[in-house]
């Protein structure tokens, strides 16, 4: 009896455990997936304007602006399967100076998630669609007006701009800017930058309807500036065109890091 | 039925048949491929001309609220006697007289080029008006005030409810409506139209033919019939100015594309000088005898102009005056005269 009654026990607790570990899934309901774009410098919080940092040139630096756009987020399940956010809504434009964006909201299916896939800028395909469907962020005469190449036909992926001692002419201005889908009509460098993050060692995300999740990320700005081309300020104070872009988009490849979910 | 009811009712007849012939011969709104032109490239199907709108992008186009002081409209550079060019200035001047780099090019046959600008920098005409609105020394506006200023005005939220049934300004209905207009503006009455659709009647003096054959021995290549253009991007051997306009590399970044720059299309040389991207050559004869005597041998030079010891064209005096005879055979008088394009 008592034997009987241990087993009870211990098969209530380990049906509790299983519970708890694989949450029932309802895979054909939503619930939110935020992704929090976090905007760093090195080991401090982004300040605007106000607060001073230093390349790897040793050029001393202040950050006016800040903003790109991420879009065609994908998110890989724990099963495997994938699901890719509808392109009516995956493109999101992050502006440090505008909290409000710093958090988009994704809806997916429920589920626990191991890795997400996102893109640094606007598809070449999103990029050519013709001016009915480029609405919301992507409005060349609204949020994105300050995020177009009217000259040449195409998004700016990233802004970064600022002041730098080290700069001599402009009152020390620098302005960064980076576009490019890779070409219309005539090929051109493509500054485009799919980013992979796994969640598994920081926390995967755990979706439910009634239980939304927040994959939280850190963004670092000296990447832009610092790897494998160290970006000088008293050398290049301005960057507007697709090419003189390689190296930052090449750099800022990497500035995405999980620091954590919240379930 | 008296011999003055008579008279009144052949009066009426007769006005009657008129007023269904002047409806019948007045230009319709409409966008109509002409028979020798092949088809468009432009997406008609996502932005359906009407009247409306037609009539909605043409007040835009002479309407200098697109610039920021409120002084500069499309039509102030692109005029119609001059086939919508701005005739006679070799870079335009824009908002506060600032001075352009480059020669205003002519609207005309837009439903047929496959990028605009003169460095192809722009691919959707429905894009197009964005970089004159916010470029600096054109209109120096924003897109965003542009619109805005539209929404406030007391005449366009009703124009734009006449044209898509909602007073809302888009950013998409308002470049869509500026096409329309692009749209329409066809040239395709030349002489040499008129010739080649064979109508009745019609043909090429000998020295104009002669001119064709020369033409098509030595032009055609890149201002292909029947456009005179094929749209693609050749350095012609320009030397480099101070301005160092690189042209179509500015585009892509490809040192192949180094001082290229569009072809443009020979059609309405009458009204369109000066010349070149940057309006550097003031006549026709001026334009032939660089081809013969002034290309320069600069990087990215078309291999047309190295066929010979000396870089350029081959052509006699003679054969440059029956150039120039054929080449007046595509005016197109009625295109500047067309009074549905009128400010």
């Amino acid at each position: 009896m008592k034997k009987l009654l241990i087993i009870t026990i211990a098969a209530i607790l380990f049906t509790a455990c299983k519970k708890d570990k694989t949450p029932a899934y309802n895979t054909s309901i939503k619930g939110e997936l935020s992704i929090e774009f976090d905007n760093i410098a090195g080991s401090s919080d982004l300040q605007l304007n106000t607060a001073s940092y230093t390349n790897a040139a040793g050029e001393n630096f202040k950050v006016t602006k800040l903003k790109y756009y991420v879009s065609n987020f994908v998110l890989t399940n724990t099963n495997g399967t994938t699901y890719t956010v509808p392109q009516d809504s995956c493109y999101f434009l992050i502006d440090e100076s505008d909290e409000s964006t710093h958090d988009p909201i994704l809806r997916v299916p429920e589920g626990e998630y191991k890795t997400l896939t996102f893109t640094v800028g606007v598809d070449s395909l999103r990029n050519t669609k013709e001016i009915s469907e480029r609405v919301g962020v992507l409005d060349p005469a609204g949020t994105a007006a300050d995020m177009y190449w009217g000259w040449n036909s195409g998004y700016i992926f990233l802004k970064l701009e600022g002041t730098s001692p080290a700069i001599t002419g402009m009152g020390g201005a620098f302005m960064y800017h980076v576009g490019g889908f890779g070409g219309y009509s005539s090929a051109t460098p493509n500054n485009l930058k799919v980013i992979t993050l796994d969640l598994t060692a920081r926390g995967t995300a755990k979706v439910k309807q009634t239980k939304s999740a927040n994959i939280h990320l850190m963004v670092d700005v000296l990447k832009i500036i610092n790897g494998s081309v160290n970006i000088s300020f008293a050398t290049t104070d301005m960057i507007h065109s697709i090419a003189p872009g390689v190296p930052l988009a090449n750099n800022y490849a990497s500035m995405f890091t999980h620091d954590h979910t919240e379930n | 039925m008296g011999r003055k009811h008579w008279l009144i009712f052949f009066i009426i007849f007769v006005a009657g048949i008129a007023a269904c012939n002047k409806n019948d011969i007045a230009p319709s709104i409409s966008f109509q491929k002409p028979t020798n032109f092949p088809e468009p490239v432009y997406r008609f199907a996502s932005n359906t001309i009407t009247k409306e709108r037609f009539e909605l992008g043409k007040k835009l186009f002479y309407d200098p609220i697109l610039s920021a002081n409120s002084t500069i409209s499309c039509g102030s550079c692109h005029i119609q006697t001059s086939a919508f060019t701005h005739h006679g200035h070799i870079v335009s001047h824009g908002i506060f007289d600032r001075m352009g780099t480059r020669n205003s090019p002519p609207i005309m046959n837009l439903a047929w080029s496959t990028s605009f600008m003169w460095d192809g920098g722009i691919v959707d005409l429905d894009l197009q008006a964005i970089a004159p609105i916010t470029n600096h020394v054109e209109m120096d506006e924003t897109m965003e005030n542009v619109l805005n200023k539209l929404r406030y005005s007391s005449q366009y939220p009703a124009l734009f409810r006449k044209a898509y049934g909602s007073e809302e300004i888009t950013t998409s209905n308002f470049l869509k409506a500026l096409s329309q207009f692009m749209l329409l503006c066809v040239s395709n009455n030349s002489r040499y139209d008129s010739i080649t659709r064979g109508d009745a009647g019609k043909s090429f003096t000998a020295e104009e033919q002669e001119g064709y054959n020369i033409f098509k021995q030595k032009c055609n290549a890149c201002h292909t019939e029947p456009l005179f253009t094929d749209y693609s991007f050749h350095n012609n051997g320009l030397s480099i100015s101070s301005v160092n306009d690189e042209g179509h590399y500015l585009i892509t970044q490809n040192e192949a594309d180094k001082y290229t720059f569009k072809v443009p299309s020979l059609r309405n040389l009458a009204y369109t000088a000066p010349y070149m991207h940057d309006g550097r050559l003031l006549t026709l004869d001026g334009v032939l005898n660089h081809y013969t005597d002034q290309v320069q041998q600069t990087p990215n030079l078309d291999p047309a102009f190295q066929q010979n010891t000396k870089p350029g064209l081959a052509l006699t005096a003679d054969e440059k005056i029956k150039l120039v005879t054929f080449l007046n055979t595509l005016n197109d008088k009625s295109f500047l005269l067309d009074k549905r394009f009128a400010e």
